[in-house]
């Protein structure tokens, strides 16, 4: 569990919420939001969106693929921006790489 | 840790993401920190109804709140918190609930995981049996750790939640060893907030720069040691801080507390402060009380601030401190916090610091929380009153916004 000294996310990866977190559409806030005891994190679109498919069941590279997907354009930023965004997102204890 | 986009402060839009109901002030334990009123026993008015907690729910939904606590005195002693549970979480909350462990049965364990809550906060006071029952006047040590391995074999999330105070400061590491063979997720040592009944304590409470000092350093080792496993919470006294905290990120900003009685309330304490009104939900709707009521109002933007806070340059950051502290020490809850070094009154807080811990002093028993010091404080003038999870509020919330893909 503790592998914050580990390797930045790889395309066969899969990551999954870590079951600690509540993640869910709250309207009054108008995005995603992360719930844990006593903190509130809210997300904006795209990490919603990033977070949303950690599912544990699509690989990393199946999941820059939806992404580029839905933000058609740059697909090298694109693909850059997921996994920065996955790593701190694991670093931030958020998701976790599955086994 | 990577870098990642801008992290700010959660104002909260207006919105009281935070709303915390005191289901009933009575105790099985009688803690001398307690955060309760000392007066608390003089307050015959009935408690809130199932019906009446549930209409509450409902309209802190409509007003945005996200985070639900149901803290107390101890909340199990209501024999409906399952069913507020429940209607909690189909109303979209996330449940946190804030006990001491007594009464907290494999029955309820189960009867609450199947309401939906999500996590539970548990107190725990020492790392010593001996310790733990003298001080919260009951034999409840056992019976804790018990409880919070009971707790995570049902799977919930857990908040050790260690109140800081003279007499256990020097555990920090017993504990520490104890929460990681509980498998704790989140350790939480919180400095005691010195209002009410910690008030009435607080020269046998009080510990020294030295022990804090030293309690920190074991935190940082701990926190090297155990990496992502537990997430360790240091809380500091603002007695040595020199800066204020942001209490309740600002009065009326976030935080919504509803008393026993339905009385609606900025912070856990504020009913300390004279002076003010205390209207309750049995009257208003949550709505007006948030919104229109002069308590609420009262403290909001800067205008009522002392020009010491209003021409400082951190006044967006801590608010002027805690109004329920300036209260208490200055007379004036609009006085800029004694805590802070700023403040024409920070001289109250060394000369606080220096009878705790005058050479010669002659130590008193504690004064334990039960009714019958209850009804004899009461009988005295106000006193009391704290933000008790000031402090923790401000670390847990943050709006990320990473810049867009």
């Amino acid at each position: 569990m503790n592998d914050s000294a580990v390797s930045p996310p790889a395309a066969g990866e899969r990551y999954a919420l870590n079951p600690m977190y509540l993640f869910r559409w709250e309207p009054t806030q108008d995005a995603h939001v992360l719930l844990y005891p006593e903190g509130i994190v809210k997300l904006n679109q795209t990490a919603g969106d990033i977070i949303e498919r950690c599912d544990g069941k699509r690989t990393v590279a199946e999941l820059v693929a939806e992404l580029q997907q839905r933000y058609p354009g740059d697909e090298e930023r694109v693909a850059e921006g997921v996994y920065t965004f996955l790593e701190v997102f694991r670093a931030k204890g958020w998701i976790r790489r599955q086994a | 840790m990577p870098k990642d986009g801008s992290v700010v402060r959660l104002d909260g839009q207006g919105k009281p993401l935070w709303l915390v109901l005191e289901l009933t002030y009575r105790c099985p334990l009688k803690c001398p920190w307690c955060s309760n009123p000392v007066d608390y026993a003089r307050d015959e008015t009935a408690e809130l109804s199932t019906a009446e907690w549930k209409r509450v729910l409902r309209e802190g939904r409509e007003l945005g709140a996200l985070q639900l606590g149901f803290t107390g005195g101890e909340p199990l002693l209501r024999d409906d918190l399952e069913e507020l549970v429940a209607d909690a979480r189909a109303l979209g909350y996330y449940t946190n609930l804030i006990t001491s462990g007594v009464g907290l049965s494999e029955a309820r364990l189960s009867a609450l995981k199947a309401a939906g809550l999500n996590q539970i906060q548990l107190s725990l006071q020492s790392s010593e049996r001996e310790l733990t029952d003298t001080l919260v006047g009951a034999r409840a040590h056992d019976l804790k750790v018990k409880v919070a391995h009971m707790i995570k074999a049902h799977g919930f999330p857990m908040v050790l939640n260690v109140p800081v105070f003279r007499q256990n400061i020097g555990q920090v590491e017993d504990i520490l060893r104890l929460a990681e063979e509980i498998g704790v997720d989140y350790l939480e040592f919180a400095n005691i907030q010195y209002y009410n009944w910690a008030m009435v304590n607080r020269d046998e409470l009080l510990p020294t720069r030295e022990q804090l000092q030293a309690a920190e350093r074991a935190v940082q080792a701990a926190r090297e040691r155990l990496g992502d496993r537990m997430t360790i919470y240091f809380v500091i006294p603002d007695y040595y801080e020199g800066r204020p905290k942001a209490c309740m990120n600002g009065w009326g900003s976030i935080h919504l507390t509803i008393a026993p009685d339905g009385v609606a309330m900025p912070c856990q304490e504020a009913r300390v402060i004279e002076g003010l009104e205390f209207p309750s939900i049995r009257d208003n709707s949550l709505a007006w009380l948030w919104n229109e009521s002069p308590t609420f109002q009262k403290f909001r933007g800067d205008e009522w601030m002392s020009p010491t806070c209003r021409s400082c340059d951190e006044k967006e950051k801590d608010f002027g401190g805690c109004r329920c502290q300036a209260f208490l020490l200055t007379g004036d809850a609009a006085n800029t916090d004694p805590a802070c070094s700023r403040s024409p009154h920070h001289h109250l807080i060394a000369e606080a610091i220096a009878k705790a811990h005058a050479p010669g002093r002659r130590i008193q028993p504690l004064v334990l929380r039960n009714d019958r010091n209850s009804r004899l404080l009461g009988e005295g003038s106000g006193t009391g009153g704290g933000c008790g999870a000031a402090g923790r509020a401000d670390l847990a919330v943050a709006v990320v916004e990473p810049s867009d893909v």
